[in-house]
């Protein structure tokens, strides 16, 4: 995919920046001017212009360093920004909030806890740990698919409806570089995302209930440290999730100039799919929706695990982020800027 | 070598307008060129096309000797550009907005981005509104820093779209004299404008758009000629005045209440005095005027087409 952009750079790149330009003819020099303006700056403003990069370092190394600033720079632009914080922000209280209104529900937190197959929420009272599936499941429903929406529908659309699409492109950043730094910017704002709904709900259920032995679904206990590995298994296997959102929102995002309108399909396509996957009815489609996968992670919490149907997520998620990053790039590599 | 070629380059836009209509283009290195045209002319589009922002419809454009858009990876990092209007993020100061530009840039050493910056910023007089963001700047301001942008760099091509679009006379003044400096370091120049005023000061070269063609290229002084320059004859007898005009073959002799003029051609103005006197005709006043380069402007866009609009 990335034949195009990273094939030409290499040979220009080598060139020194003050290249020898041809002499100015000077008849075209003698530029009439009846008036005479002040010059805006003095002539110290031209610094001396340093070559680009160490000499001796080989072209990979150059372009590998140059996709790093560039992404660096987009993660810059995407954890700077306000609104992303803020978002962050939001995502974090969620779990608090939750673990409040569920040791209020519970007050008896030493009780039960042993009940064999039961829903999170009786696994709750006896560890602290299930907060975190409780929190990643119910946020997994609209507010962390929202957090994802916002910033991979505002990838390509708000560069676009800002207008500083056209001029990174014309910088030159590469199309298909700049596409691909922007998705792995919005997979590392799901992935961090996610990480502080888990964190941030592991904190709050160990302040708030007892932490120990595990008690999977299936009835099994097993140790904290493999509770807790399991947990990072879920995490990460809901930040795939999101990553996969993150695709779909990307691609959504190169059809429009519009940040707001592709944030908003985002989310009604997010949640249209989580209506069409309850109807009964409809069963029939449900394995194919881009959310059906979604909870499966609660295989992980039985013993033995549940693998196919984690594989199956798996490839459910490898497939939309294949085709949509595919159509991302088609459409983005060809589309005239217009904005 | 041209800075700028096109040839047969055409864009049809989806809803069947053609935008750019068969253009060929040539800027010579080291020329300040003026791409003047009235809104809505092509102007944007063709620009657009050059940067491999828009694909062509038909045809091929070239920068600095590089066939675009394909080369665009390979040659756009020579070239500095101001694209209908500045834009950056609001929510970044001018500085950040610059870094943001020069990390896009994957020939830039990142080593020496600040200094190039700074000194980019300087030369466009933003260095005191460097931590300022974006969203508190005027619009003076604004269009500096997009032309600091395309100063990011030494560039051997700066491609600077409407630059005093919305500005202050001031402001207009202040970006002159920029592209008077950047041209001065031998930097190839092409600065588009639908106010032939804005940049006639600064253009060795123009280029004349109506309706997606090029219905004029070449320097100011050959634009100049394309607009016959006239006698005019201040006297008691127009008519007899007229009469000897025509007899030197004069074209249009002309003859109105107390002058006479008529197209002055290759016929040198003191010969044609001294015949008018020879043939007795009391001269008060002799005077060989051009139309101004506006005129010749609008007589080539057309009148009343959206001009100064």
């Amino acid at each position: 995919m990335s034949a195009p952009d990273s094939a030409g750079a290499p040979a220009s790149a080598l060139q020194p920046d003050s290249a020898p330009r041809p002499a100015l003819d000077p008849a075209l020099k003698s530029t009439p001017g009846p008036t005479v303006e002040p010059p805006l700056t003095l002539q110290s403003g031209r610094a001396p212009y340093a070559p680009p990069g160490p000499s001796g370092t080989g072209i990979p190394a150059r372009n590998i360093r140059a996709w790093g600033r560039l992404f660096r720079s987009e993660l810059r632009l995407v954890f700077r920004r306000r609104r992303n914080l803020l978002l962050l922000v939001v995502t974090a209280v969620f779990p608090v909030v939750i673990g409040i209104a569920l040791r209020l529900a519970a007050p008896h937190p030493q009780g039960g806890g042993n009940g064999a197959g039961a829903a999170f929420f009786n696994q709750l009272a006896g560890n602290g740990v299930f907060l975190t599936f409780i929190a990643l499941s119910s946020l997994l429903i609209l507010v962390l698919p929202v957090v994802v929406a916002v910033v991979a529908g505002d990838s390509v659309a708000g560069e676009a409806g800002y207008g500083t699409l056209r001029y990174l492109l014309a910088v030159p950043a590469g199309r298909t570089r700049l596409l691909a730094v922007k998705f792995a910017a919005i997979v590392a704002f799901g992935l961090c995302a996610t990480f502080i709904v888990s964190a941030v709900a592991l904190v709050v259920g160990a302040a708030l209930f007892p932490i120990g032995p595990v008690t999977l679904l299936s009835g099994d206990t097993v140790s904290l440290a493999d509770g807790l590995f399991r947990l990072l298994l879920v995490t990460v296997y809901v930040a795939t999730a999101m990553a996969t959102l993150g695709a779909i929102g990307l691609a959504i995002s190169t059809l429009t100039e519009h940040a707001i309108g592709a944030i908003a399909a985002i989310a009604i396509l997010v949640v249209t799919s989580e209506v069409v996957d309850s109807v009964p009815q409809l069963a029939a489609v449900g394995p194919y929706l881009p959310t059906h996968w979604w909870l499966s992670f609660d295989s992980l919490l039985r013993t033995p695990i549940d693998t196919s149907t984690l594989l199956k997520g798996l490839l459910s998620f490898a497939v939309y982020t294949v085709l949509c990053c595919a159509f991302a790039w088609a459409r983005f590599t060809t589309a005239d800027v217009t904005s | 070598m041209t800075a700028i070629s096109t040839s047969g380059l055409t864009k049809r836009f989806r809803g069947g307008q053609l935008a750019v209509d068969h253009l060929d283009l040539d800027v010579p290195t080291g020329s300040v060129y003026g791409f003047l045209g009235p809104n809505g002319s092509g102007k944007t589009t063709t620009i657009r096309m050059l940067l491999g922002l828009a694909f062509p419809t038909s045809g091929s454009a070239a920068l600095l000797g590089v066939p675009m858009p394909d080369g665009a990876t390979k040659v756009l990092h020579r070239v500095g550009s101001l694209v209908e209007g500045p834009a950056f993020y609001p929510f970044l100061t001018g500085a950040d907005n610059l870094a943001r530009c020069d990390a896009a840039d994957r020939t830039a050493d990142p080593a020496t981005a600040r200094a190039r910056i700074d000194a980019a910023l300087d030369r466009v007089g933003l260095l005191a509104a460097a931590k300022k963001r974006y969203r508190n700047y005027s619009l003076g301001m604004k269009q500096r820093l997009a032309i600091a942008a395309s100063l990011l760099r030494p560039r051997e091509l700066i491609i600077l779209d409407e630059p005093t679009n919305g500005l202050d006379p001031q402001g207009t003044r202040e970006v002159r004299a920029l592209v008077r400096q950047i041209a001065a370091d031998g930097t190839t120049v092409f600065v588009s404008s639908h106010l032939l005023a804005e940049v006639e000061q600064v253009c060795t070269h123009v280029g004349v758009m109506r309706t997606g063609r090029l219905v004029f290229s070449g320097s100011l002084p050959e634009l100049r000629r394309t607009g016959a320059a006239r006698v005019t004859v201040q006297t008691a007898d127009p008519e007899a005045a007229a009469k000897v005009l025509a007899g030197l073959g004069l074209a249009d002799p002309l003859a109105a209440a107390a002058e006479a003029s008529a197209v002055i051609g290759d016929d040198p103005p003191e010969h044609v005095c001294a015949e008018l006197v020879r043939a007795g005709i009391g001269v008060r006043g002799f005077a060989v005027t051009s139309p101004s380069l506006e005129d010749l402007f609008v007589g080539l866009t057309g009148e009343g087409f959206d001009v100064g609009a």
